[in-house]
């Protein structure tokens, strides 16, 4: 069983490799953080159901701030797979 | 030269090495979390030290059970019959090794939060005891779900026979599929435990709220299991997907980065739902009318949050199929 390695295909294959830990890792931070986001959103919805409509709408413009990161990394992870 | 039963066997040790050394971790911490938290209890109403350390017992050998099923595989693993095997069969292994080692650490870190809640409960409103051992139960019996996901695929890793399949890109087919339930699963494990920890000390507070409590439980914790069937999906598929044999370095090493992609991917999401489930969990045991609002919000902000979990998914499966 040989394996043909070509330089191009160390190229290819780290880039792919690549792809995978940067979505994976980068799918971690914004996870984590719009959850605690959507937690305090259900902590001050219960302190003040009054203001629920104020508070889910801050909530979803701060997860969205959030989801940057997210989006980066899958930018990152569709150029490294089509592009590189 | 290695030979190929030296090759396997030498992955089956190991493959059980790993799946008990990591899957140890998560019982230890959770069921620290539970004694520390018992104790406190203890302090705070020694009348009722036998009933909490009760509960305290209950609520370990529960988070122990992730432990459990990870020294079941791992002891399956060493008393493995490895003499005639297929060399894919070791890396199969070290997935199999993998998936329960990983996939045990979230479960047991989950369930040491409704325990360690429980024996608090049990502090403050020592007449509900019952029913917060029941939702203990409950809670972290759902909490074990992830770690179950990772038996199946080890089991499923170590007694499927891969005789048919190219040697070439499918030994990083079946590390991935280790990968990625195992890693997945610590995200929803420890997902899962947050709300239910949270409805223990809900019912302790309020103790007419245990039924709307509960269910919202029920609820936060399912949506926080959702990553880790995003990673037994991308596992099956990694197992019975039969790839085409080649002599190029780069289907193998797509196949293993989808599986680290989706594994890792699934962490953050699992968390984040289980602040979110947490969050909403509080605040209906204090404010009954409120769950309507509260549970809405709750799965909004999950939905939001399982989005890089999606992401993930998809980025897998594009290096899966399309590559």
């Amino acid at each position: 069983m040989a394996i043909n390695i070509t330089g191009h295909d160390i190229v290819k294959a780290a880039a792919l490799l690549g792809a995978g830990i940067a979505m994976g890792l980068g799918a971690i931070g914004p996870g984590v953080g719009e959850g605690f986001a959507a937690g305090k959103a259900c902590e001050s919805i219960g302190r003040k159901p009054e203001e629920a409509g104020l508070i889910t709408r801050t909530m979803l413009v701060g997860q969205a701030v959030s989801e940057s990161t997210g989006i980066y990394s899958l930018v990152v992870a569709l150029l490294l797979i089509f592009v590189v | 030269m290695l030979d190929v039963q030296t090759f396997v066997g030498l992955s089956k040790d190991l493959s059980a090495g790993l799946c008990i050394g990591l899957g140890a971790i998560g019982a230890a911490l959770g069921e620290g979390y539970t004694a520390g938290f018992a104790n406190k209890a203890i302090s705070q109403r020694p009348e009722k030290g036998g009933d909490i350390a009760k509960s305290m017992l209950v609520g370990q050998a529960m988070a122990e059970s992730a432990a459990i099923f990870a020294l079941v595989i791992a002891v399956l693993l060493l008393f493995m019959d490895v003499s005639s095997a297929h060399p894919l069969k070791a890396f199969a292994l070290i997935g199999a090794g993998l998936s329960m080692g990983f996939g045990a650490f979230g479960s047991a870190v989950g369930g040491g939060y409704p325990a360690a809640e429980a024996c608090l409960g049990i502090s403050r409103q020592p007449a509900v005891t019952g029913e917060l051992i029941t939702n203990m139960l409950i809670g972290s019996a759902v909490c074990q779900t992830p770690s179950i996901f990772a038996m199946v695929i080890s089991l499923i890793l170590m007694f499927i026979g891969f005789e048919n399949e190219p040697l070439h890109p499918t030994w990083a087919a079946l590390i991935g599929a280790g990968l990625s339930i195992g890693l997945s699963s610590i995200g929803s494990g420890i997902g899962g435990g947050m709300p239910a920890g949270e409805s223990c000390a809900g019912i302790a507070r309020n103790p007419e709220s245990a039924g709307q409590v509960t269910t919202a439980m029920l609820v936060g914790q399912a949506v926080a299991q959702t990553p880790c069937i995003f990673g037994l999906l991308v596992s099956f598929i990694l197992i019975f997907k039969v790839p085409a044999a080649t002599t190029s370095i780069v289907p193998a090493v797509a196949l293993l980065s989808a599986g680290i992609c989706m594994g890792l991917g699934g962490i953050g999401p699992g968390i984040g739902n289980g602040y979110a489930a947490q969050g909403a969990v509080k605040w209906i045991s204090r404010r009954l009318e409120a769950s309507g609002t509260l549970t809405r919000i709750m799965l909004v902000g999950q939905a939001v949050s399982q989005s890089t979990a999606i992401y993930a998914m998809v980025i897998s499966l594009v290096l899966i199929f399309v590559l």
